[in-house]
């Protein structure tokens, strides 16, 4: 390294990230730098600009040039929007759990046991995300009446549904995990110990894999927290639903623009928190 | 030793898939049950028997033409979306695996790919639309597919990025660092390294982009809602129209339609996902 | 080894299962003693409105549907109900189509969300009334006969005029239907929904074909006229709220004239134009359903709707710039409010209907021509 570099001086890359690429030439570093600055650029631009208007408008007032805040503060007196954020919550802890409970095992055990079956298992996975949400639910729907015959369904039984829907992003996540730790030898030398499988999985395996399970929940709460058409044709109303049903009858075109900034702010905070708290747990386990 | 038990117990294996039995059962009741139905709902008359009469009306004109429409757009959004996609996802890949830059894109794809309906119809109108837009006031923003496609972009490269980004992770950086150290330039990389490397994850990846924007509602209906351009449109109207359109059967052949088309959709990506496994192993 | 796992997964979905709070079905209505107010056909039946009221407190709850707050002021109408008698009204999917509402009733038929009444268009009434119960509220003989069905199967609540509302601070005064083919209105134009989806748009299109002088048989004219339209690029196809006129969005609105007054409510130069020729008037119609899981309280809904006080439906929807159907019969024995029937806006002559068969002539037109003369 010391042949490519000056002495003393520290590229970017040596500071970020020394393993994969301390071998690149600076030349190509700089490059890459170039290549890497310039598309995040372009990205974030592209993405934020539309989110900027939307945030931009929901400080407009009446008059042209005239700014509030009303929009905002207004979001709090509708009663049955912070129910419907309560619910949606109380959803994403729900689907996820079941998710994880769902997948964790059986990618494992697949993994380990009964390769055959993982082509079988990714198409299934990926299935949802190609069958429209409205045919779905046309075929939902008549599972969902024959059981509000005999029980009644609160909003929190959507989360049958939402364990489909979110199972493309939970496996892509899950899967990418297993493939970077090496389930066999970990599994085999677990066994050999005398432990039981679901010590194997519960202990051995998913500790490993700390990461990917906290992609796949941080994934499937951003769909709960996103999903709309299920519940609205099921007639249940989730934050979504209750969003839309604002905006068609709210005066006041800000508010539509405040709820939806402030609930993909919060999305995207607890997301990103989310992948901090993994990370320190991960660091502390090596 | 004590305690060691034989790891695996040839009797016990014809039996181990069993274990995967709580997945399949809730994917067949929650999934397959409900498409199920509605592909045999769509082939079957009132009184239960078969009636493939239905499948003729999905080559009506009318029919063709909303078909037409959704294919355009899904193909357009999903290719552009495919592109920006991966070029970010590199991007991204070729950085700190723990650094704050991938942290933030994946935390901003998994909220945008979900971001979509009124909101994003919405944000992009207070952005470019014809009569209140604050960047410029876009002439084409409600002419198909121009308008939507732009839309349907904002959530598919995201969508791209975190489909594809677990690929591009998985082309090692030696292969790289190889290629240079033999002679070969950024170009001959591409070219006869990492592109063949990465095509079928791409390919596939877009394939998935196309079937997402297939299937996608909320966020055509709420960028227009007078005319039907798309099939997700066209059976909502067959399910709610309240002027004496509404009819079961039309929307269930809608859906078998699209049913088709992301059967086919699936089987090729499942092809092309094959290719795939072998290099990256 | 999958003992452990299997119980592990069935104890977390035993565990989601209570935790989402399913609880055992509260089932339906009829009162142990008394009267079946499932299948009574008036009050006077049923023991009087006193037997009514008691039996409507009972249940408790009100199940409606696709009542949006601010259509035909029923969100206030909503708020004087539950004021006036106690009992919870729930509202689903407040902006669903009258199609929703029998879609719901059919899939929730059984079950305590199951919706108890409806506000319907008139062909999704006429073409559905196997579910529905028959009921002649106490002021039935002030409904003009021509406006119910015979038995009480339902019986039409409200209507107005087809008109345009516009922002008269921005176009000036509109005083012909052409007026819109104009240059100033580029990306103005909007309807209420697809026509061949929502009542609201159907009739919109309906009126502009009378004004450029189609009939009420043929509709073709006002496909082309919307044809025109989009070609000059005025017409705007997202849908109109009182957010989006406010914004500026959609600043020309073909609707329902109590619908369009909501709409303009925060735009103080906001007018309503209805052309002299084409003066379309549309109702919509009550109905409760022959299931309802609350049937006292339906009928008591009903009975509110259609009362006279005050503070009755009747007043109320006048208020929300609707006509009450009983109008005629309140001017006559003066229980009208009249200060807000003088703010409806007044049509210089008689208004026109759609028959049914006219009105599905119109449907199968759209349905062939709509989206390729638009797109």
């Amino acid at each position: 390294m010391a042949a490519v570099t000056p002495v003393g001086a520290v590229t970017p890359a040596e500071v970020e990230a020394p393993q994969p690429r301390g071998s690149m030439r600076s030349s190509r570093l700089r490059r890459l730098n170039l290549f890497r600055w310039t598309v995040f650029t372009l990205a974030t631009l592209f993405f934020l600009l539309p989110l900027f208007a939307m945030v931009r408008f929901s400080f407009v007032g009446t008059q042209p040039g005239e700014y509030t805040i009303s929009a905002w503060t207004q979001i709090a007196s509708y009663p049955g929007l912070l129910d419907a954020i309560r619910i949606t919550l109380e959803l994403a802890v729900i689907t996820v759990i079941v998710e994880l409970s769902l997948l964790v095992p059986t990618m494992i055990w697949v993994r380990l046991r009964v390769q055959w079956l993982s082509r079988t298992i990714e198409f299934l996975c990926l299935l949802p995300l190609t069958i429209p949400a409205i045919v779905l639910v046309v075929g939902l729907a008549p599972v969902y009446r024959s059981v509000r015959q005999h029980v009644s369904l609160s909003p929190l039984q959507l989360f049958w549904a939402y364990v489909i829907l979110a199972l493309p992003y939970a496996y892509r996540a899950l899967a990418a995990g297993l493939d970077a730790i090496d389930v066999r030898t970990l599994a085999e030398a677990a066994r050999s110990l005398g432990a039981s499988w679901f010590t194997v999985m519960v202990r051995v395996v998913a500790p490993n894999m700390w990461q990917a399970l906290l992609n796949a929940m941080l994934l499937t709460t951003a769909l709960v927290l996103g999903e709309f058409t299920i519940a609205s044709i099921l007639l249940y109303t989730n934050l979504q639903v209750a969003l839309y049903q604002i905006s068609r009858a709210t005066l006041d075109a800000g508010v539509l623009f405040s709820t939806s900034a402030a609930s993909l702010l919060f999305a995207f905070l607890l997301l990103l928190i989310l992948s901090y708290v993994g990370r320190q747990r991960g660091r502390e386990r090596r | 030793m004590a305690g060691v038990r034989p790891v695996r117990a040839g009797r016990r294996l014809p039996l181990a898939w069993t274990g995967t039995i709580p997945f399949f059962a809730y994917v067949g009741l929650f999934l397959l049950l409900p498409t199920g139905i509605v592909v045999w709902n769509s082939l079957t008359d009132a009184s239960g028997k078969l009636n493939l009469g239905s499948i003729k009306t999905l080559f009506d004109p009318a029919v063709r033409m909303y078909f037409v429409n959704s294919l355009e757009l899904s193909a357009i959004s999903a290719v552009v979306g495919a592109v920006f996609g991966a070029v970010i996802a590199y991007a991204v890949a070729s950085g700190n695996p723990d650094g704050l830059v991938r942290r933030l894109a994946t935390a901003g794809s998994g909220v945008l790919a979900q971001f979509g309906g009124v909101t994003l119809a919405f944000a992009f109108n207070a952005a470019i639309g014809p009569t209140s837009g604050f960047l410029t006031k876009a002439s084409w923003y409600y002419d198909f597919p121009q308008g939507i496609s732009l839309i349907y972009v904002y959530f598919q490269v995201p969508l791209m990025v975190l489909v594809f980004l677990p690929a591009v992770d998985g082309m090692k950086m030696q292969w790289r660092e190889a290629t240079e150290n033999l002679g070969g330039s950024t170009w001959h990389f591409w070219r006869h390294v990492g592109g063949p490397l990465l095509a079928p994850a791409f390919l596939g990846s877009t394939l998935l982009l196309f079937a997402n924007s297939l299937s996608a509602y909320a966020t055509v209906q709420a960028w227009e809602n007078q005319i039907a351009y798309v099939v997700p449109q066209q059976i909502s109207i067959a399910i709610t129209s309240e002027v004496g359109l509404a009819s079961a059967n039309e929307a269930q052949v809608l859906a078998l339609g699209m049913v088709i088309v992301v059967a086919v959709v699936m089987v090729s990506y499942t092809l092309l996902q094959r290719r795939t496994s072998r290099w990256l192993r | 080894m999958r003992a452990a796992r299997a119980k592990a997964l069935t104890g977390i979905v035993a565990l989601a299962l209570v935790v989402t709070g399913c609880s055992s079905s509260s089932g339906g209505s009829s009162s142990s003693s008394g009267t079946d107010w499932a299948t009574t056909t008036s009050a006077a039946a049923g023991g009087g409105m006193d037997a009514l009221v008691a039996a409507a407190k009972k249940e408790g709850t009100l199940n409606v549907i696709a009542l949006p707050p601010t259509w035909a002021n029923y969100g206030a109408i909503i708020s004087a109900f539950t004021a006036k008698y106690g009992i919870k009204v729930n509202s689903a999917n407040p902006n669903g189509s009258s199609q929703e509402e029998v879609n719901a009733v059919k899939q929730q038929a059984g079950t305590a969300a199951a919706p108890d009444v409806l506000d319907i268009g008139m062909s999704v009434a006429l073409a559905n009334t196997s579910l529905l119960a028959p009921y002649k509220v106490a002021t039935w003989n002030d409904i003009p006969s021509a406006q119910v069905e015979p038995t009480g199967l339902w019986f039409q609540d409200y209507g107005g005029y087809m008109a345009i509302g516009y922002d008269s601070a921005k176009f000036g005064t509109i005083s012909s239907i052409n007026d819109l083919m104009g240059s100033k209105f580029k990306n103005a134009i909007a309807l209420n929904g697809n026509p061949t989806q929502a009542n609201a748009a159907l009739n919109g299109v309906m009126m502009a074909n009378l004004a450029v002088g189609g009939t009420l048989d043929d509709i073709a004219k006002g496909v082309d006229f919307f044809h025109q339209l989009k070609q000059a690029g005025n017409f705007v196809p997202v849908q109109a709220t009182t957010a989006t006129v406010k914004a500026g969005t959609t600043p020309v609105v073909f609707d329902w004239d109590y619908l369009n007054a909501t709409h303009g409510a925060d735009v103080p130069s906001w007018k309503l134009f209805i052309p002299s020729n084409a003066i379309l008037g549309g109702y919509y119609a009550q109905a409760i359903n022959k299931q309802a899981p609350h049937p006292a309280a339906a009928r008591l809904w009903e009975e509110f709707l259609y009362s006279q006080d005050p503070q009755g439906g009747q007043n109320l929807w006048l208020q929300g710039g609707a006509r009450p159907v009983e109008m005629p019969a309140m001017i006559a024995n003066k229980s009208i409010d009249t200060a807000a029937a003088a703010k409806l806006p007044q049509a210089a002559g008689s208004a026109v209907f759609m028959s049914a068969d006219q009105a599905s002539a119109a449907s199968a037109y759209l349905a062939k021509n709509w989206a390729s003369a638009i797109k």
